[in-house]
Formats: structure tokens, sequence, C-alpha cells
């Protein structure tokens, strides 16, 4: 065989890629280019500040949070409230930097997928911004599980489709919105909501999150004179993580610890732990650890929060879990719920369920962390409440 | 180039000037057909070439058509080696080649050398993944590429000109041409350029020129047929077979050989 020219990609070790139908080669040069230009542009740069600081809300608070720190056995637990962004997670981050990029490659068309409905309305609010035309793949199980947010992207002018096929949840809507990219490709530019996808998305996902790191990083600095001994965020496709562990990834004797969503527990099957129990593998453009049955069919994922109930995770997770710098442990429904009433009690804050798996895993190892504790609050739990009050009255998470 | 099965059924239909038929179908289904019982259908009914769709549970490239033929298929319990097997009996008695078609991650999950070794010991003549476009993983593509199967690789009219070369030089038994920006499945109508791209395409690389996705009816067949080397049919036939069977399916076939020959 002739040569072959390795499509330009960065790789995280051997992992991520860009295993795509060749329609999307030329879709994801005109992206990585427009992005590398953009990021060494101050006009651009300049834009996404201002819009950070005046519609987004941040810098996002660095609170302590020490009733919390009193009932995990540590007083300095530190929440970084992702949660007072506008639309009430971190996913906007992401979004304003990728609508704003569309503009740049004169995309007027905007499609994205959606499991807990938080990117979708990220998505949806960025669109309108910058009046551009929305188009939100979801689950049709995720569809019922999240109304409040179908209906929150509906206002924002977005058209919501649901899809039916295989499980219905964030798998299969990534799914219909790479179909939908290879179709349209000219006119549209897919914001992908996680540090997942081919080559350039997890590397870019990354950068636009990555303010959440250094944001906490120097407000840790400036509140306590030090740097974190433990940082814990919650893992799904993992782009709340990765911007906030990025930023610290350095600093190596700061632990990192990414919390999976364990569903009913490993050994039941029902979860979403693809870095605790999955095997490398291709979906949905990138080489990253996947849950996978033994003849290489994606398995469906489980999760109490419909935005970790995802089989796969960002390649960049998978190489940071073998160079051994984070170390990925979960936490279950069960557990979940729990953090979700503790926070709400303790704090006045309502946590996402996502972000409880987080909470719970403080909970429960916060005493054996010697030294302050920091975590990624990603996102409020308004859209999950009524979701709550049901599991709850019927006493059973199936 | 290789002298395989596939570039031996292109040689003498280009000297008569007519493009090969090539039937998709999604390997277990219609759920209770035998795979090789099929593929024996459509050997009968004039196929040139055949592909054969490996299942996969996430098959972003494919439309609804073939992503419902898949989910039923491994619903019933469909596995590769299940595929393989079928082949093989297939392949103890008629030589129409055999393209598996499929995504990388069953491949790689099962193993890449074992794959290629059983799937070349089980009759197939080539593979293409519709997720690994030239340039993805070169190690991958370099193990293939010298395996006895030939590696079709696909063209898309959203492929840059200065990339065509290097795909081409890439493949081999025949190039695969995307007639649109899309996924597969059936259309009413073909795009009034797509007879200049395939003999734009045709005079750029030293292969057969296959076109694919979206061709349903005979007269479509032969109006694609008059500009290429081969045609793909496949969610169309996909579709006929789930709704009306396999002998339904045959005879569908026999008409777009009618209409090409």
């Amino acid at each position: 065989m002739t040569k072959i020219t390795q499509i330009q990609s960065d790789r995280f070790g051997s992992f991520g890629g860009r295993y795509v139908p060749e329609t999307l080669i030329g879709a994801l040069d005109e992206v990585a280019i427009a992005y590398a230009e953009a990021s060494c542009d101050e006009s651009f740069q300049d834009e996404l500040k201002r819009l950070n600081a005046s519609f987004v809300g941040r810098p996002t608070p660095l609170y302590h949070a020490e009733r919390l720190g009193e009932a995990a056995g540590n007083r300095d637990v530190w929440l970084k409230r992702e949660d007072l962004n506008h639309t009430g997670a971190h996913k906007i981050n992401n979004t304003i930097g990728q609508a704003l990029l569309a503009g740049r490659m004169g995309k007027r068309r905007i499609i994205a997928e959606t499991g807990a409905g938080q990117h979708g309305v990220a998505t949806a609010t960025a669109c309108a911004l910058f009046d551009l035309e929305c188009v939100v793949y979801m689950g049709e199980e995720d569809v019922k599980r999240q109304a409040l947010n179908v209906y929150r992207m509906q206002l924002l002018g977005a058209e919501v489709r649901p899809v039916s096929s295989g499980t219905r949840t964030l798998k299969d809507a990534t799914n219909e919105a790479i179909r939908d990219w290879v179709t349209n490709v000219d006119s549209t530019h897919y914001i992908i909501g996680s540090v997942v996808g081919p080559d350039p998305f997890p590397r870019m996902v990354r950068d636009f999150q990555s303010i959440i790191g250094r944001e906490a990083r120097e407000q840790f600095l400036e509140c306590l004179g030090r740097l974190p001994a433990s940082v814990v965020a919650c893992v799904g496709g993992g782009s709340n993580a990765i911007g906030m562990f990025h930023p610290f990834v350095c600093d190596e004797y700061v632990e990192l610890v990414g919390v999976e969503a364990g569903g009913s527990g490993i050994e039941s099957g029902r979860h979403s732990a693809s870095l605790a129990a999955g095997t490398p593998g291709v979906l949905h453009g990138s080489l990253s650890y996947l849950l996978q049955d033994s003849d290489g069919q994606v398995l469906p994922a489980h999760s109490v929060s419909a935005g970790l109930d995802y089989p796969g995770v960002g390649p960049e997770h998978s190489h940071l879990k073998d160079m051994g710098r984070v170390r990925y442990t979960f936490a279950t429904d069960e557990q979940a719920l729990e953090a979700f009433h503790k926070l709400s009690e303790l704090e006045g804050i309502i946590p996402a369920l996502e972000t409880a798996h987080a909470i719970a895993y403080v909970l429960e190892y916060g005493a054996s962390v010697n030294g302050p504790i920091l975590v990624c609050l990603s996102g409020r739990g308004d859209k999950d409440v009524s979701h709550v009050a049901e599991i709850e009255s019927r006493g059973s998470f199936l | 180039m290789k002298a395989s099965a596939i570039s031996s059924v292109f040689a003498p239909l280009q000297e008569k000037g007519r493009a090969a038929l090539i039937p998709y179908v999604t390997a277990g289904h219609p759920v209770g057909d035998s795979t090789s019982t099929v593929l024996h259908a459509l050997a009968d009914s004039g196929a040139d070439l055949i592909e054969l769709g490996v299942p996969f549970s996430d098959p972003l490239a494919d439309g609804p058509t073939i992503q419902d033929s898949s989910f039923s298929s491994l619903q019933n319990g469909t596995k590769v080696e299940d595929v393989l097997a079928e082949l093989s009996i297939f392949r103890a008695e008629r030589t129409t080649p055999v393209v598996l078609f499929t995504y990388l991650n069953p491949v790689l999950r099962y193993g890449l050398e074992d794959f290629l070794s059983d799937a070349t010991e089980c009759g197939a003549s080539g593979l293409l993944l519709t997720d690994l476009p030239v340039g993805a993983d070169c190690e991958v593509e370099r193990t293939i590429a010298e395996s006895p199967l030939d590696f079709i690789r696909l063209v898309a009219p959203t492929t840059r000109a200065e990339r065509v070369p290097e795909i081409a030089e890439n493949s081999s038994g025949f190039l695969y041409y995307i007639s649109r920006a899309g996924v597969t499945g059936a259309r009413s109508q073909l795009r009034e350029s797509l007879g200049d791209e395939v003999a734009e395409l045709r005079s750029q690389v030293g292969l057969p020129v296959v076109v694919g996705f979206g061709i349903s009816t005979p007269e479509q067949a032969r109006e694609v047929g008059c500009a290429s080397d081969g045609v793909v049919i496949g969610s169309a036939l996909v579709r006929i077979m789930e709704e009306s069977g396999v002998e339904a399916g045959a005879r569908f076939v026999a008409r777009l050989r009618a209409a090409l020959d």
C-alpha cells in the first residue's frame, strides 16, 4: 500500500481521532481551521469574554460549603458555582463559544443533541442570542423525563426533534444529530455538547469549558492561598470535569477525581460507568472507553440522571485514566439521590442530579482527604425536581 | 491493484459496457430467513456483487430503513460470527463476490487480524467500513490493506479534490461514490450533477467507480449505470424484503438487472 497521510487531528495518547463518514471530513477540517484562527484572534476572544461577563454571568463564585463540609467530615469543601451561570449549568460556556464560531464560518443553522436538556437549552439560548436557526435532537425517553426543558427550548425558538431509534436516549440523539450533519453539512454547524465526538470537538469543547478550572484555580489561590488537595467533578461525556481538571493537570499534588454514574451498581450491569467498567471502542467519531458487549455492540447505559446516561466518555478522560492522572470512581443512583437531598437541606442549593454524583463522593470520602476539596457544582437541579418527586412517590428507580 | 474476485467482475462488464449490479442486504434480515438463502436469491436474480451489512447498534451513516433492519437483526441475536458462517455456506456453492459493509467497532472488538483472516476464509472478497475514512487510522488501514480482502473506500460529493488521489491510491476493488451528502436511504430523485461528478471521478482514478446511496428504482439504476461502473441498491431492497419477503426482493433485483442489461 502507498503512503497514507494521517488526517491532521489531535489525539489524546491513542484515544480520540476522526472515525466519521467521509462526507464529514471536509466539515471537520473547516471547523478545526476556523477554531485555530479564532483561538488566536483577539477580537473573537474579546467578544467571548464580553459575553461571558455580561450574558453568562461569569466569573461564577467559589463558595465555601461549611455545612456540607461538616457532614462530609472535611471543613474545607468549596463549590465552584456553575449552577449560577445563565441557563443553570456549565453547558453555556461551550455553546456561546461554538455559536460565535458558527457565525464566523457563515453557518446559519445549528443542530445539537441533548440528554437532560441542559445542553439543548444552552444551545437554543445561544441561537436566540445570535439569531441562528436551531434544531435539537433528544431521545424520546428523555423528552418524557425532562418535559420542562423541552418547553424551554421551544420557548427560545428551537425545534426539538424526539428520537425514537435505538435506546431513545442521548446516544441515539447523538446518532441522529450526526445524520443530520452529514445531510446538511454545507449550511449547518453541529454544536456537540460534551468533550466527545471527532476531532476537533473534544479539544475545542475542553478549551471553552476550561474557564471553569482557570477561574476556580485563581479563586482558590486568592481565598485560601493554596491549591486544593482534591478536585471532584461528575463525568458523563465529561465536559464539566475536563473543564475543571484541565488547568490542574500539571499541578501534580492536586488529586483529580471523576465520578461516573454507577446506576443500580456496576455488578447490576445497569449503569453509565464507561471508564470504570468499559473497554476501548469507537462510537460517535472517536476511540474511547465504551460500554459494549463481546460483539462490539454498544450497550445501553443507565442512570437516574439523563445527562450522565451515555455509554461513552470523552477521549481525553480515557487518556487521563490510562496515564493515572485522574482517578475515576462512581456513585450509584441511590447515593446521588441522597446527595441531592443533602445539599438542598444543608446549603440551600438544589444540585442537578448529574452534579449530585460528585456531591455523593464528597459525602462518602471527604473525611479521608487531607486538605481542601474543590467540587464542580456543574448545574442546578430545578429541572430534576419533578422527576425526583415522581421516583420517590413510586419508591423505585425503575 | 490486487487481482481479486472483485476486479475480475468488473473487467468483462466494462468491455460489455454494462454497469455491475450490487444489491445490499443486512445480515440477519429479514428475521426468519437465513442469510445464505438471501444471498442465493440475490445471486440467482442477477447480482454481480453483493454488499452484506454486518449489523451495528449505532449505524450513524444509515437512514431509517437500514437502521431498522440492523436493529431487528441484532434484537434477533445476530453475531458477527453468525454472519461469517452464513457467508461460508453461500460461498461453498457460489462465486458471486461479497463485500462486508459495516462499522469499525464490531471489527475491532472481534480482533482486527482475526476478523480479516476469518472473513477471508469464509469467502468475503472485500471490506467497507463507513466510519473509517482514509487517513483516520493508519495502523488499522495498513493491516486491512495487507489482507487478501479488497479495501473499498468512499468518496463523497463533499470530498475535496486534492483528497481524491490519496483515497484512490488506498483503495482496491472499486471506489464507492456517495450520490449525495447524507445517510443511506431511498430518494425519489437523483441530483442533476451526479453524472458529471462520476465522469470526472472515473477520469481521475484507475479503479471502477460504483455509485450508491438513494438509488431506488430500475429507471434510476439505468440512469446511474450509464455513467458509472456499478450501482448499489440498498434501502429500497431492504424495505421490499421487510414488507414483502425475500422472493419479492429477488424479483426487484431481477428488474434492476434487466434495466442495466
